[in-house]
């Protein structure tokens, strides 16, 4: 039997993320897994139909959302202590790359991110995770439990059968916080957020500048998608950084993702490689982007957009 | 008041390796760097001095230590962290060092930290482009008790101790920290500045301090890996592209969007 502390979160709407529900396939596919879950803050109702079985909540709210985790490291932190499990799941999102690593290191125990697979037996946890940008993979082995890890998202399916966790109340204690966050400045988007859009137009430094990428909003409108980019294009202002597609900046996995002036560096695909298809346009035949793409175009982009976006419209009509 | 930054950087193979010429030794399972392609300083450790530089550029008096962990440290190297203005480098150099895991790397440094300290501000950059990991700052916060705010893309002294701009996926939090603090940094905060001739000048009349584990009262006992690497290798890719060839670019950029309308892509 293999005891699992799921750290479960939900996005601006209240939903529970499709990261959340893939670690939940995650762990399904454990050796004969019993699934706990905690939200930090309260458990949403959709909860209580997950394919676990069961559910932790805190008996008195704690103000789990400081802004840096330090109420949700402390409450799942003591949930250890209480549950001992042999694994933690996370997804690597902001709170679980933050929460994992802090609960991992004051518990002393191992801490494994960013994985895309994650299999045990015989009290042995075998997980895969690429390395080097994503240029290499690592298979390492955690002899002994328990183990803290993350895993990025699009790695596994999302789990979608129903079932009837049982529910357990807890008390945490609130902590002192030790920074204050005074302020949250977003970034205003309109349309489809980027990790959720069906179809993803992206640029790179190949655009030469900011202009181009209302050509690539165009394109993005048209197919209802929304429009990413290179860290070399963010680097140089020519959109903003939460626009960004990669290892350190956005997973996503649309059905198709179309990749402009962007050479396919190994990080950058990290971000986008479990895409169902990836359309390269690239005036670079020998780009890695082309290693990576399904469809490709050889040319300048200049010349090619225009008249893919008036086919696009075309075909619509 | 002088305040006393640690900065904290690591030397990793060149992330900037095309795809085609990274190479692995699965049996060592080692990288083996192209010929000729020497090492560098990660790049958000470069953006964390950035950010160091930048309070010193803002009027605080800022005395900045680098303290690396590694072995067959490059000096030319890591001695860019001081042409760009760091004060001093500390390396602690053990031929061990370069199959260590996290937990023992934070170990080391918060030895090395505890030996030189204290120090009002910790700052490293949010991942580290060998191993990705992005979890030695982070452990370090929670080793030294300190608190810890990460993806700092910007941070000015004020009233309270320290304000930040922390990168979340939409936008940025404003953060006041009480000091001594972890930070880590994140690429937005800015390009690192290139040193200057007189800041080379400098740094290479500057001799590093170089500690053994010894030194820090560590024994290869005190840093028994969490993990094993059991294997090491470069994925292989199947994709077979379909290159979309039309009599012009804009003739392949029509037949593109057909292509994919058949394929039921859009
Ligand atoms: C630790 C680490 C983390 C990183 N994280 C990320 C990340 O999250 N996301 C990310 O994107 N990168 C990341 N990077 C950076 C990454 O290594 C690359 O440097 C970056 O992705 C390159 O961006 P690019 O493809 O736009 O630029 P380039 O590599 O410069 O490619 C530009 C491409 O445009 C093509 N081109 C030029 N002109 C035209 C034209 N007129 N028409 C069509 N094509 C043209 C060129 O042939 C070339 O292939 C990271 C790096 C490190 C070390």
């Amino acid at each position: 039997m293999t005891s699992v502390l799921l750290i479960g979160e939900c996005d601006q709407n209240g939903e529970i993320t499709q990261a959340t529900l893939q670690a939940i396939t995650a762990a399904m596919g454990l050796d004969d897994p019993r699934i706990t879950a905690v939200f930090p803050g309260r458990p949403p109702e959709l909860a209580k139909r997950l394919p676990i079985d069961s559910i932790v909540i805190a008996s008195e709210v704690t103000d789990s959302d400081d802004g840096i985790f330090e109420q949700a490291t402390a409450d799942i932190s003591s949930l250890l202590l209480a549950k001992k499990p042999d694994v933690i799941l996370l997804s690597k999102s902001d709170l679980g790359s933050i929460v994992g690593a802090r609960l991992a290191f004051r518990a002393d125990i191992a801490f494994v991110p960013d994985c895309l697979e994650i299999s045990n037996s015989k009290g042995q946890l075998t997980v895969i995770r690429p390395v080097y940008g994503g240029s290499a993979l690592a298979e390492f082995i955690v002899p002994s439990y328990p183990a803290v890890v993350t895993l990025r998202p699009g790695s596994y399916y999302p789990a979608d059968e129903d079932g009837a966790p049982s529910i357990d109340s807890i008390e945490f204690q609130n902590v002192e916080p030790s920074a204050l966050v005074v302020d949250t400045v977003a970034e205003v988007r309109e349309g489809i957020r980027l990790e959720e859009a069906k179809v993803v137009v992206s640029g790179g430094r190949g655009l030469g500048g900011p202009e181009p990428f209302s050509v690539l909003e165009n394109i993005a409108d048209e197919l209802g998608g929304a429009v990413g980019a290179s860290r070399a294009a963010c680097d140089a202002g020519w959109i903003d950084h939460s626009h960004q597609v990669g290892l350190t900046g956005k997973s996503v996995s649309p059905d198709v993702y179309i990749a402009v002036g962007i050479s396919g560096a190994s990080q950058h695909m990290a971000g986008c490689s479990s895409s169902r298809a990836i359309v390269a346009i690239n005036t670079d035949p020998d780009s890695n982007i082309f290693r990576e793409a399904r469809f490709g175009v050889v040319g300048d982009w200049e010349n090619v957009l225009p008249s893919f976006l008036d086919a696009v419209r075309e075909l619509k009509a | 008041m002088t305040i006393r930054i640690a900065v904290l950087a690591k030397q990793v193979p060149d992330p900037e390796i095309p795809p085609s010429q990274f190479n692995i030794d699965e049996s060592a399972k080692s990288i083996i760097p192209p010929n000729g392609v020497p090492p560098v300083v990660n790049g958000f450790d470069l953006n964390a001095v950035e950010g160091a530089l930048q309070l010193r550029d803002s009027g605080a008096e800022v005395e900045i230590s680098i303290i690396s962990v590694g072995a067959e440290f490059v000096m030319d190297v890591m001695k860019k962290t001081l042409a760009m203005g760091a004060d001093r480098l500390i390396l602690v150099d053990d031929h061990n060092l370069d199959k260590i895991d996290a937990a023992a790397t934070v170990k080391i440094l918060s030895a090395a930290i505890n030996k030189d300290g204290p120090f009002d501000l910790i700052i490293g950059g949010r991942q580290a482009s060998d191993w990705d990991q992005a979890h030695v700052i982070i452990g370090l916060a929670e080793a030294l008790k300190l608190p810890l705010v990460s993806l700092v893309q910007k941070l000015q002294i004020n009233e309270y101790g320290i304000s930040l701009h922390r990168v979340v996926p939409d936008g940025y939090q404003v953060i006041n920290s009480k000091m001594p603090a972890v930070l880590t940094i994140t690429n937005e905060l800015g390009e690192p500045r290139y040193p200057n001739l007189r800041g080379i000048m400098q740094a290479s009349k500057k001799i590093p301090d170089v500690l053994s584990l010894a030194d820090l009262g560590l024994s290869a006992e005190d840093l028994v890996p969490k993990l094993e690497l059991s294997k090491l290798y470069v994925p292989e890719s199947n994709r077979q592209v379909e290159i979309v060839n039309g009599d012009d670019d804009a003739d392949s950029g029509k037949k593109l969007a057909l292509r994919m309308r058949e394929e039921k892509l859009i």
